[in-house]
């Protein structure tokens, strides 16, 4: 698992994102977040807060973006709430980047179904390609981490890439996506595989056959 | 009231009640380590694992399930026992086996139940997780890697102290309990979490690997560090108290004590006044008593003699200096130090008479001029809680941090007789008002705008009496009660000009105008009574000798005698006695059970562990109007509020590091 504390606190980097700030645009949306509480209750917004706090972040960076000490105590101060519930919240979801990431950033997921789908092929792509777990590459476009199970067993193995998703992959499919990001192009997201649209079957259906064309009542087969 | 049945045992229990507390009621013990009865529920232990049927065929947690009509809980059964191994044994994988080098140990809940619960031997060879210490102040150690996340400290200073600070940053594995960055807990409750803390994850920085709780003798005392009389327990080993502890009192201290009363004990063993000394030749030398008490007969005082109580002296020592002085035929007692000169014709006027549980009750409350997080930390959590419950709070006077929404109306005391008209509205609203009165407004004069204020509003109805004033001299109502207050305050005892002036271990007083007087000072710490004084008599601190103490709210309070006091150092009130046979003089008590007899004939009140009965507020005048401004609170730092506390070590490392007044504590000197 990925180290999980906050950068260190420096001179840099209170100078860095010291006066961070929410621009007009997060502003609105963090106010529209807060809305959707009860008044008084504003500190129940405290995930979508951090969320766009940590995309202002990526956009100014050139990044996913991630969690400064200075943003996370901007956020509590704009939440009127004590900065250790916030960090709580911060250090508690593996979503939230607590150290500088890369442009983008690609979670490979490593659990059962992908692991014997093929993750690990997916890994050594990676690796072949300069990326070192946790760490930013050195043309500052790439971080590997390995996550847990991010519900696509169907369509195993996946990795996320900042917002998308991309299934049913193989090195080669990988190199494609990640050759495609490095030029700065969008490529297909979900699933790679030809003619497959979504998770639907990849084959002939396996299961519930019967209820194709209509509902059937399996229980008398119990 | 639903009827449950606790291992075949049918019993009533109150709505409201947990499976938890149902069994408590039957007499059954059940383990727990996250639950904490003034605490919320966080159920995130499962020790407390019971069978409740109906319900799912699974042990449950018996401290989140609330107690329904029918249920029928075991206990006994083999599926608790197993459940109860089985969590122990998972909370012990992380746990380091360092019991030996341990301050918990001894007196230690994981210790204790898994013994009672465990299953004798560990089946796990895997490595454990280690975590780095988290610094936590001055005065909690903190060893991570023994705690098991029963987040008690988390919950306590969020609910209690009402100071988020402590958090649990990570999931899972990777759950550390932290404060933001490492930094200090810098409030006044902050050391309860050591008691909180049901393992050795943080224990005390001061007391780190001085004793054993086996090893100590145990003598049950009362705080005089704030006028709360918080109710404490000293550990002593030897000559020398360890360490204090907060007993539980719901109607005081429920069982927390400020940081002040549970750290100044290491006080009590520096800067002592040990022996007898004299004023010769401009130096203080050590001489003897008799020497000192023929000094004191050949000023011939008759009955020119004056004696001023200290802040934190007993009732016992006052009442013999009473004596002493009666029988010299002099009357110039005085216990308000700095010269506040508050009318106490009828002490229910200067009394807390909504009680400190009562003030929880409290629906509006205006605080005139008391920084009550310094003044009564335990007041102020009481006020948290009436602000949970829906209290609305202003405060007269410069601004503090209150540990919950309060509404500053300024320094002026005038606004006491024209409030904003929604706060007059609020009051006028209000079930049960009160008012709190502070030192800082008793000194600008302002109790009978108080009275007023208590009239105009209605703060004295049916079982509510909202008229509240604090103290913070652990002396000053006993003090009152026995009548150490002279109309003019200390200017009156100027103006009659002693040739004599006891000092009971008063420090805060200004000696200046008793310049042509034989200063005597009777105390236990060579602080800036000792300094101006020309004769000193060493006495006992509050841990050395027997005495009766009274709170702020009246309550009357015994404390034991835990240790010896040091060196040539006497009980104060044989000191005064000997210096009677001195003067010449009979008070007419020659042991101290007489002396406390003769206490109780005239004040009976001081007899009866209690609330002293003051009777009815006087009438107050309409006309009267608090004036002035508040411009500061007499305590400047809460660290250093009196003598013991001013030589305690941990305390002036408390002011430097947690208030920056590192070089206030050099100047003071």
């Amino acid at each position: 698992m990925a180290d999980r504390s906050p950068a260190p606190d420096t001179p840099e980097l209170r100078e860095r994102w010291g006066a961070f700030e929410f621009t007009e645009s997060y502003r609105e949306r963090a106010d529209a977040a807060i809305a959707r509480y009860p008044e008084g209750r504003q500190r129940s917004a405290v995930m979508p807060l951090l969320d766009l706090a940590q995309r202002q972040v990526g956009e100014e960076t050139d990044t996913q973006g991630w969690l400064p000490l200075p943003v996370i105590e901007y956020v509590a101060d704009y939440l009127d709430m004590p900065v250790i519930r916030v960090l709580e919240v911060a250090t508690f979801y593996f979503m939230y980047n607590l150290k500088p990431v890369g442009k983008y950033h690609v979670q490979v997921c490593g659990t059962t179904p992908c692991m014997l789908r093929g993750s690990d092929g997916l890994f050594e792509t990676c690796k072949k390609r300069g990326m070192k777990k946790g760490t930013v590459s050195e043309d500052g476009l790439w971080t590997l981490t390995e996550v847990e199970c991010m519900g696509n067993c169907a369509t195993a193995p996946m990795v996320q890439i900042n917002d998308d998703n991309y299934e049913d992959l193989t090195p080669e499919r990988l190199d494609t996506v990640l050759d495609a990001l490095a030029k700065g192009e969008q490529p297909k997201t979900g699933t790679q595989e030809p003619g497959r649209h979504t998770s639907e079957p990849a084959n002939a259906l396996s299961s519930l056959p019967e209820m194709v064309d209509a509902n059937h009542d399996y229980r008398k087969d119990w | 009231m639903p009827k449950v049945t606790v291992d075949g045992q049918e019993i009533e229990v109150p709505d409201g009640a947990t499976v938890l507390q149902a069994c408590e009621l039957a007499g059954k013990e059940i383990p727990r380590f996250c639950y904490h009865e003034r605490l919320s529920i966080a159920g995130n232990c499962r020790m407390c694992l019971v069978e409740v049927k109906p319900g799912p065929p699974k042990p449950q947690a018996s401290c989140a399930l609330p107690a329904a009509d029918g249920q029928e809980i075991r206990t006994d059964s083999e599926m608790v026992k197993t459940a109860r191994e089985g969590v122990m044994e998972f909370l012990l994988i992380n746990h380091p086996l360092d019991c030996p080098i341990c301050d918990q140990g001894g007196e230690c809940d994981l210790q204790d139940q898994s013994i009672a619960y465990g299953r004798g031997a560990t089946r796990y060879d895997e490595n454990k997780r280690a975590v780095t210490e988290k610094y936590m102040g001055p005065l909690i150690k903190t060893v991570m890697t023994r705690c098991i996340h029963c987040t008690r400290c988390v919950r306590f200073s969020e609910e209690i102290a009402g100071v988020d600070e402590i958090g649990a940053v990570g999931r899972g594995e990777d759950m550390q309990i932290t404060t933001y960055l490492e930094q200090a807990a810098e409030h006044e409750l902050s050391a309860n979490v050591i008691d909180l803390c049901p393992v050795g994850a943080l224990t005390s920085r001061p007391y780190a690997f001085e004793a054993r709780p086996w090893e100590l003798k145990k003598t049950l005392s009362i705080d005089v560090s704030d006028a709360v009389g918080s109710n404490i327990r000293l550990d002593s080993r030897g000559r020398e108290v360890m360490r204090a502890l907060p007993r539980i009192n719901d109607d005081v201290n429920e069982e927390w004590i400020s940081d002040k009363a549970r750290y100044q004990v290491d006080g009590l063993t520096k800067r002592r006044l040990d022996k007898v000394f004299m004023r010769k030749k401009g130096g203080l030398q050590p001489a003897s008593w008799d020497e000192a008490f023929k000094a004191i007969a050949k000023a011939k005082p008759g009955k020119d003699i004056a004696a001023i109580a200290g802040d934190m002296v007993d009732c016992e020592t006052m009442f013999a200096a009473k004596a002493l002085l009666k029988a010299c035929g002099s009357n110039l007692l005085e216990g308000r130090q700095t010269g506040m000169d508050y009318d106490v014709s009828n002490l229910a006027a200067v009394n807390f008479n909504s009680g400190l549980a009562g003030i929880e009750t409290a629906d509006a409350i205006l605080i005139v001029g008391s920084h009550i997080r310094w003044e009564a930390p335990l007041v102020n959590v009481r006020i948290r809680k009436a602000v949970k419950r829906g209290a609305k709070v202003f405060v007269i006077g410069p601004r503090w941090e209150t540990t919950y929404p309060a509404e500053f109306l300024g320094q002026d005391l005038s606004v006491l007789s024209k409030l904003p008209k929604e706060v007059a509205e609020a009051f006028k609203g209000a079930e049960r008002p009160a008012i709190i009165m502070g030192g800082a407004a008793l000194a600008k004069g302002a109790l009978t705008g108080g009275l007023a204020f208590a009239d105009t509003y209605g703060l004295v109805k049916d079982g509510w009496n909202g008229f509240n004033v604090l103290h913070f001299s652990a002396a000053r109502m006993g003090g009152l009660m026995l009548g150490f207050a002279q109309q003019g305050g200390m200017k009156d005892i100027v103006a009659a000009n002693p040739k004599v002036v006891i000092s009971l271990g008063a420090d805060e007083m200004d000696f200046e105008p008793f310049a042509d007087a034989l200063k005597v000072y009777i105390g236990h710490h060579g602080d800036r009574g000792a300094h101006a004084a020309d004769i000193i008599l060493p006495g006992a601190s509050y841990a050395e000798k027997d005495g009766t103490y009274v709170n702020t709210e009246g309550r009357v309070q015994f404390a034991e005698k835990a240790v010896f006091a040091p060196g040539d150092a006497r009980e104060d009130w044989t000191i005064l006695r000997a210096l009677a046979d001195a003067l010449k003089v009979e008070v007419g008590f020659d042991s101290f059970a007489q002396l406390q007899a003769a206490m109780i004939a005239e004040v009976p009140a001081l007899g009866e562990e209690g609330l002293a009965d003051y009777g009815a507020l006087p009438k107050s005048d309409a006309n009267a109007k608090a004036e002035g401004t508040i411009s500061a609170y007499p305590i400047k730092d809460f660290y250093l509020t009196n003598p013991i506390a001013r030589a305690s070590a941990v305390m002036q490392q408390c002011s430097s590091e947690l208030l920056g007044n590192g070089e206030l504590a050099e100047a003071a000197e």
